[in-house]
Order: C-alpha cells, then sequence, then structure tokens
C-alpha cells in the first residue's frame, strides 16, 4: 500500500540519526564505513539505520559496486519535504492573516 | 512594537497519526484566543487564501458546536465539529470534520501560552484516526494530490 510506504518513509526521517544520514548522503554518495565515521556508534547501528531508510524507499545500495556505496533516492525524500513543507506554508499564510487580525483587534482583552 | 515573529515550525509525528503546528505571534495569549473564538474575527483568516468563509452555527461553549462553509467559483466545502473544551486565552478543544468525508473527524487541541513582552505561543495539535487520514490532510490542496502522489512514491518505489 501506498500510504503505508508514506508512513514509513515518515517514520524512517523521524530519528535524528538517520535525518543526519540523509543529509550527509544529499550531498553525495557514501559507504557505511565513511557514514558511520561522525557518530559514536558502531557500523552495525549505522547499517541498522540504513536498512530502515532501505525499507522505506529513501536509499539504495549498488549491488556490484565492492564498496557498495549508499545512494539517496532523492525524488522520494523530496516529495515527502515538498508534501510537508506545503501544508506547512498554507499554515503560515493562515497565520499571517491572523497576525492581520491580532493589529487590527482592540486593546482591551476582556469582553 | 518590533515584529520577531517566527515562521511556523511543523510536526509530522511518525509514532502517532498527528500534525503539530507551532506559532508565535506579537500578541498576548488573550487576543490570539479571542481570534479563534470570535465568528466575525475567524472568517478574516482561517478559511484558504482565494475563497469566502460563511459561519452558518457557532454555539461557542463546552458541548456547542460549529459549521461553516467556505466557498469559491461556486463550490462549496463544508466543515463542522463541536466545542469540547474551552479555556478562554488557554485552551481550546475541539473536532473537526470536512463534511464529504464524515468518517474523518480530527480532535483539535489548542494552547496558548503568553511568552513575554506582549507575544504568545500557539501550539496547535490534529490528531487523526490513521496515518492514510493524517497523510491526506498533509497532501490535501497541493498540487500533487494524495492520489497522484501516492502513485508517484509507488512508481519510485518500484524501481
Amino acid at each position: 500500500m501506498a500510504a503505508d510506504a508514506l508512513s514509513r518513509v515518515f517514520s524512517a526521517l523521524a530519528d535524528p540519526t538517520r535525518r543526519d544520514m540523509v543529509a550527509r548522503l544529499a550531498v553525495g554518495d557514501a559507504t557505511v564505513n565513511e557514514l558511520a565515521a561522525p557518530y559514536a556508534v558502531t557500523v552495525q547501528a549505522v547499517s541498522k539505520h540504513l536498512k530502515v531508510l532501505e525499507d522505506a524507499g529513501l536509499v539504495t545500495r549498488s549491488r556490484d559496486a565492492q564498496r557498495r556505496p549508499v545512494h539517496l533516492e532523492a525524488e522520494v525524500f523530496d516529495l515527502m519535504t515538498k508534501w510537508i513543507e506545503r501544508y506547512r506554508q498554507q499554515a503560515e499564510e493562515r497565520y499571517q492573516r491572523l497576525d492581520a487580525v491580532l493589529r487590527s483587534m482592540p486593546d482591551e482583552e476582556e469582553k | 512594537m518590533t515584529t520577531s515573529t517566527h515562521e511556523t515550525e511543523i510536526v509530522v509525528d511518525p509514532k502517532v497519526p498527528l500534525v503539530r503546528f507551532v506559532r508565535e505571534f506579537d500578541a498576548p495569549a488573550a487576543k490570539v484566543y479571542r481570534a479563534h473564538v470570535d465568528p466575525e474575527l475567524i472568517v478574516q483568516w482561517l478559511g484558504p487564501r482565494r475563497q469566502q468563509m460563511r459561519v452558518e452555527t457557532w454555539d461557542c461553549r463546552n458541548g456547542g458546536e460549529y459549521r461553516y462553509v467556505h466557498t469559491n467559483d461556486g463550490n462549496e466545502y463544508w466543515f463542522r465539529g463541536c466545542f469540547h473544551e474551552l479555556r478562554p486565552g488557554e485552551l481550546i478543544v475541539q473536532t473537526f470534520t470536512y463534511e464529504d468525508m464524515p468518517d474523518g473527524v480530527s480532535l483539535e487541541r489548542m494552547t496558548f501560552e503568553d511568552i513575554g513582552n506582549g507575544r504568545s505561543r500557539l501550539t496547535a495539535t490534529a490528531l487523526v484516526d490513521s496515518f492514510e487520514d493524517r497523510d491526506a490532510f498533509v497532501s490535501s490542496g497541493v498540487e500533487v494530490g494524495a492520489r497522484e502522489g501516492y502513485e508517484k512514491l509507488d512508481e519510485l518505489l518500484a524501481r
């Protein structure tokens, strides 16, 4: 189900370490060892995070190359972030209208 | 008053089907609350751009109901719900339903808190029954809507 897939992407991106890894991969492909380097965690732990990202369709790993670099599927990532950003912007526009209403209201609070 | 308004923050929770907005205003909590419960004020800001909002029912008390319509180009979009708990200047708990999707009910909780210098913070949380409903909300009104979006996602994930 596509909706489940969407939820998997949301879940995958909920973890700060995984968000960090995605940000790192947005710069370019990286090996598991390279991804593990900045964190005080084992390569195994990073592999687990990668598995979650892989299951969500956010990253892929080439099967043939010996280094098996991790690749960010930018289109999947962009689709999600665009939806969320658009929804956020709609709220921001709404609240900017509220800003204007608040400015037009008299200062006395009690009715 | 200097305007240092922060942009709306959004939280799309991964474990619970909710969306949360956090926004600060250059006005005290009591005033922001009032703009949420006064029907003459709410029609000025709640409706989407390019749409007119008209309030049909607004029984603003615990257990009271509300119903309003957004219109554009002759299309009508009706919404209704129930005020569950109203605490002036502090809290609104209400339900929210788009009448064309009557099974999908959102439970909304809005808290208002003063943060000093005449400013306040609004935290608005909408909780729904399933991740599918939540994600439909998040992708609603977007050019690539939920359905096409899911198809696109399927395509991308199938690669």
